[in-house]
């Protein structure tokens, strides 16, 4: 299992990235902690003819809190937030998140921007940051543009980045005091890909209540219809309720992964009320 | 007082012990854990290349064309080149045996996804790789066998045509079984699956071959458990006299069984090796091992018991189908298995009427070879869930019921129904301590309770016996090409009065290195860290057949210590000119020979045998200060160790993880020559066996493609899923081995399938869900209670 030959290209400033890739015309591959592209390198299920290590631009390593955003380098590794190096929008969140990927060697090398750009949909970082409100900045020739990351994943490890966009900067608006967040993830073992998500995140200051559905199989999956039920009561649907907005989501879910789906959300949510 | 050695033992009788029963620290440990072993993969020789393999796509299909890359013709090779290779062919004399030819690389047909096609060389692996990838091969796909029980039927494809049908073998053991069918008052039926596993040692195998041209001989290092047989097997297939053949296992890390048999890449390797005079290694890589090395613990069963109202066990009626793949593995065959389980399936119970039917089928997968248990993990699932059923049917706790139907101490020795001879041991009381241990009581109020709250809690017991060091006669039965004998080992004092051991046997990770050398130290008092222990090259150590069977402490062990207690015996003899006194008269202790107060260290012995024989007297034992001897046990029908092992489990019923609570082993191996490297024994076992009961499975698509081709799929066990094991030990000696020592290596392997998966169906009671096959994958648990729930909803 070695990697078909690629040339590696490591460059220093984000025009000279996007020059690489635009040249590569579709046979470059943007690698960062190389987590997730290393093993199929290995397996020579990805052969691109040249790897952009951009883990050398400027300020992909940086993390910052603005007044009303966290701002996180796309480069930043998980294990950094895991250690709570991160600003956290709201407290503990991140850190939860990132100490639940894999295993710490993972951790260590995978970086969040790199995890959003695979777009693996049973990956953590996907489902968090469309639970968070979180949006990416993309920079290429023409320069930067802000998407949410509603609009950045479009399914199973497709996004809207251009072929010649890399993701340099994360961006999660901050939350109040009195937001609460609940993240649960069902997976075979400790460290493996999860089999359902539930990400919960309500913000009575800012009046907002998301319910995201991950590890679907495609894109991370919003209910304003769930979440709605939550603001209203205070509570989670009950587990056939929810299985019924899983069935007519549109999205082709097995009768396990709608149960795991909805077990996942509920217990999300009470995570999340357990000490309102 | 002696000087305290690190590493070292206890005082005994006012000295200090590293021998038998010490609990010393593993002495090959230093380098293993601070990375200063040296497996096939550290090796590098001067002009070496790599080696990667074309493996085949397609789980069945017949070759039409093979064509190299242009150019590279010189380093790739094919079945067409190889043609002076006999095929692997593992005879046996059973009756109704089918033999296979698997070529080292496939010729005319391919019968497994993964099957060698070609062998490319390179500097490197990833250049290996390349070229491997421009190799074309056209086929006629054929189609895939994928499941053993369509695999017996009519019009089947067939695997080997020459056959006429898939058996690799059919076993029968006949018992007046239709009477019982009549006349039991309880009759439980059940049918029970086992998945498909890859082994997964830690290191894959490797094999690194040279011509040594000096010595007139094909080196090859290669991860092996067995290195004695697999110069055999090299020799016969490549037609190479013995002595022309050295094979040295290096560091093994890890074997289980996986390196126990011939395989076809380390033939290869060394045809290369030899036709391009080039040292050639192969290193099996994960995915390699995940698809080609998919080959163990696939059983399905089909049992009726039948038991009186008590639950009393009356009889057996057993069904038992192996999916043994495409080959027949050297020397082992494909009918280790089904033989084993086929004889194992009445494990430690005393009943006397038992009918079983086993099939060895072929099917287009890796060709089957025994891992850690050999068949028993199999037949003590299949065994316990059903004591666990009868327990149900007649409303009784079913550790009751296992008290009632195990041999009991009184009828001890004892031949059960298939024959097998149970040396020694208490096998109920081994279910008393576990209950006791796992307070069965406190627990079934604590499970109500629960209950109440919604949460789910479970008990389950497990309880085998396992013939471990079973010798000459039983493999002789079973019709094998190569039948162990006599263990030989060679114990040796060097001129520094150090100790020198040389077995034929290996250590892949179990220890041996220690407990061989306490054995000697044992007999000669001396500390093991001054005992250096030599194994794995057949160009230096006493030939034994190697590591499997959890053996190697019985027969190499026993072969050490015979050797040492003649070895004793010269130095007394020595000792005695030296100290002018009669030789019986002289004892051994602290590494001296001691006369009254007087003594000399084996130093001094040594020094004059070695550099002043001057000083010998005339009628010197000319044999000197080394020993080699051969041993096997009295009895060839191996020693039986027995335990039981009870989980206390957890299920969620929303996500259906099972999660391990508590989990007690109680067992008996004998005499434990050392309890610290036994426990670690117990939780790599253990541990396996959870891997086997929750979370390992090869899975295939109808055309025979694995879908677990990566351990993202393929999904271990890891630390947070294993519980804190807890053990208890009795220490029933063998009166037929040395010391009393029986095999312990595989034991814990066994039970836990049974053990949790009884208490998952016992956690599960209130849904009306009952699991019968493993691995118990949240998902599997899920889908059992979500057509329970919608049964129910049904009913109502």
């Amino acid at each position: 299992m070695k990697p078909a030959p690629f040339d590696l290209i490591r460059p220093t400033d984000p025009a000279a990235a996007g020059l690489a890739l635009a040249a590569g015309d579709g046979t470059a591959k943007v690698v960062s902690g190389s987590q997730s592209l290393g093993p199929m390198l290995n397996l020579r299920l990805a052969r691109p003819e040249q790897l952009i290590d951009v883990t050398s631009l400027p300020g992909l390593t940086a993390m910052r809190e603005t007044a009303t955003h966290v701002e996180i380098g796309a480069a930043v590794t998980h294990a950094r937030i895991e250690d709570g190096e991160c600003p956290e929008p709201i407290a503990g969140i991140l850190h939860h998140v990132a100490g639940g990927i894999a295993y710490r060697a993972v951790r260590n090398r995978g970086t969040i921007g790199g995890s959003l750009c695979h777009a693996d949909p049973a990956a953590d970082w996907v489902t968090a940051m469309t639970a968070l409100g979180a949006s990416v900045i993309a920079t290429g020739p023409g320069g930067a543009r802000e998407i949410a990351m509603t609009d950045f994943m479009l399914g199973a490890y497709r996004t809207a980045l251009a072929t010649n966009e890399i993701v340099t900067l994360i961006r999660i608006p901050r939350h109040s005091v009195e937001a609460r967040w609940g993240y649960y993830k069902i997976c075979r073992k400790v460290g493996e890909f999860a089999d359902a998500i539930g990400a919960f995140v309500a913000d009575p200051v800012s009046r907002t209540c998301r319910v995201v559905f991950g590890a679907t199989g495609g894109a991370p999956l919003l209910s304003a219809e769930l979440a709605g039920h939550v603001a209203r009561t205070g509570a989670p649907a009950e587990i056939a309720a929810v299985k019924e907005v899983l069935a007519n989501s549109g999205q082709a879910l097995s009768e396990i992964k709608i149960h795991q789906l909805a077990v996942a959300h509920r217990r999300s949510v009470l995570e999340a009320l357990a000490d309102a | 007082m002696p000087r305290r050695l690190p590493g070292a033992g206890v005082q005994r009788n006012g000295t200090l012990s590293t021998g038998i029963g010490e609990r010393v620290q593993r002495k090959e440990d230093r380098r293993l854990l601070n990375g200063q072993a040296k497996f096939v993969g550290d090796i590098r020789l001067p002009r070496q290349w790599e080696a990667a393999f074309v493996r085949s796509p397609l789980a069945h299909g017949h070759i039409r064309a093979i064509r190299k890359p242009a150019g590279s013709e010189s380093r790739v090779f094919t079945a067409a080149d190889l043609s002076d290779v006999r095929p692997i062919r593992a005879e046996s004399s059973l009756p109704s045996y089918n033999a296979s030819d698997q070529y080292p690389l496939a010729r005319d047909k391919v019968r497994f996804v993964g099957e060698c096609v070609a062998i490319c060389i390179a500097p490197t692996r990833a250049e290996a790789e390349d070229l491997a990838e421009l190799v074309e091969v056209e086929f006629d796909p054929l189609p895939a066998v994928v499941d053993a029980l369509k695999a017996r039927e009519l019009g089947a494809a067939l695997l080997h045509e020459e056959w006429g049908n898939n058996l690799f073998l059919t076993t029968y053991f006949d018992g007046d079984i239709e009477g019982l069918r009549r006349t039991a008052p309880v009759v439980v039926e059940r049918e029970y699956s086992t998945a498909r596993q890859c082994m997964n040692p830690m290191e894959g195998k490797g094999t690194l071959a040279h011509w040594d041209e000096k010595a007139g001989q094909l080196v090859v290092y290669t991860s092996t458990q067995v290195p004695h047989l697999i110069r055999s097997g090299l020799s016969q297939f490549l037609g190479l006299d013995q002595g022309q053949v050295r094979v040295i296992a290096p560091d093994v890390g890890g074997g289980f069984g996986y390196k126990c048999v011939l395989q076809p890449e380390e033939l290869s390797v060394s045809w290369v090796a030899r036709r391009t005079g080039r040292p050639i290694r192969w290193t099996e890589d994960r995915r390699e091992h995940l698809v080609a090395g998919a080959n163990t613990r696939q059983h399905h069963y089909r049992i009726s018991a039948f038991a009186d109202e008590r639950g009393r066990i009356l009889g057996l009626d057993a069904e038992i189908t192996v999916d043994v793949g495409a080959y027949s593995v050297w020397p082992f065959t494909a009918c280790l298995e089904a033989a084993q389980a086929g004889g194992n399936l009445p494990g430690p119970y005393d009943f006397g009427t038992y009918r079983c039917r086993t099939y060895s089928v072929a099917t287009n997968k890796p060709a089957f070879t025994p891992y850690r248990g050999v068949a028993r993990p199999g037949v003590c699932f299949a065994m316990e869930l059903t004591i666990d059923a009868i327990a149900h049917a007649v409303g009784r706790e079913p550790s009751e019921i296992r008290k009632e139907n195990l041999v009991p101490a009184a009828k001890m020795p004892y031949t059960n129904v298939t024959k097998k001879f149970y040396d020694s041991g208490d096998y109920p009381e081994s279910v008393a301590q576990a209950e006791r241990a796992i307070d069965l009581k406190g627990f079934r109020e604590r499970q109500q309770a629960a209950r109440k709250a919604g949460r789910y809690l479970g008990v389950g017991f497990s309880t085998f016996t396992e013939q471990s060091a079973h010798g000459t006669k039983v493999f002789a039965a079973w019709g094998l090409p190569l039948v162990p004998g006599y263990d030989q080992a060679m114990v040796k004092i060097t001129p520094s009065g150090s100790v020198e051991v040389r077995s034929g046997n290996h250590s892949f990770g179990q220890g041996l290195e220690t407990t061989l050398a306490q054995v000697a130290s044992e007999w000669l008092t001396v500390d093991v860290e001054r005992i250096s222990v030599v194994m794995g090259d057949t160009g230096v150590t006493p030939y034994s057949t190697g590591a499997y069977a959890s053996r190697g402490m019985v027969m190499s062990g026993g072969a050490v210590s015979k050797a040492a207690e003649v070895l004793a015996g010269r130095i007394r003899r020595h000792a005695a000119h030296l100290l002018q006194c009669r030789a019986e008269d002289v004892r051994l202790a602290e590494g001296k020979a001691w006369h009254g107060v007087a003594h000399v260290s084996f130093e001094d012995i040594a020094r004059v045998w070695y550099l002043r024989p001057d000083r010998l007297p005339d009628d010197v034992e000319t044999t000197g200060l080394e020993v080699t001897e051969g041993y096997k046990p009295d009895i060839d029908t191996g020693v039986f160790t027995y335990a039981t092992h009870a989980a206390i489990v957890e299920v969620d019923p929303e996500t259906g993880k099972v999660a391990i609570e508590d989990y007690f082993i109680f067992e008996d191996c004998g005499r434990r020559v050392n309890p610290l490297i036994l426990e670690g024994q117990a939780y790599g076992g253990a541990a396996q066996g959870i891997g086997t009961a929750l979370f390992e499975e090869v899975l295939y698509d109808g055309n025979g493609q694995p879908l677990t081709s990566t351990l993202a799929d393929y999904i271990l066990p890891g630390p947070a899923e294993l519980p804190h094991f807890r053990l208890g030990h009795a220490e029933t000696l063998s009166p037929y081995t040395r010391h009393g020592i029986k095999g312990v290596g595989e034991g814990a392997a066994i039970a836990p399938g049974g053990a949790i998966i009884n208490a998952v169906n016992d956690a599960l009671r209130p849904f009306g869900v009952e699991l019968h096959s493993i691995p118990a994958t949240p998902e599997k648990v899920l889908h059992a209670l979500l057509r329970a729930r919608a049964g129910q909803e049904a009913a109502e």
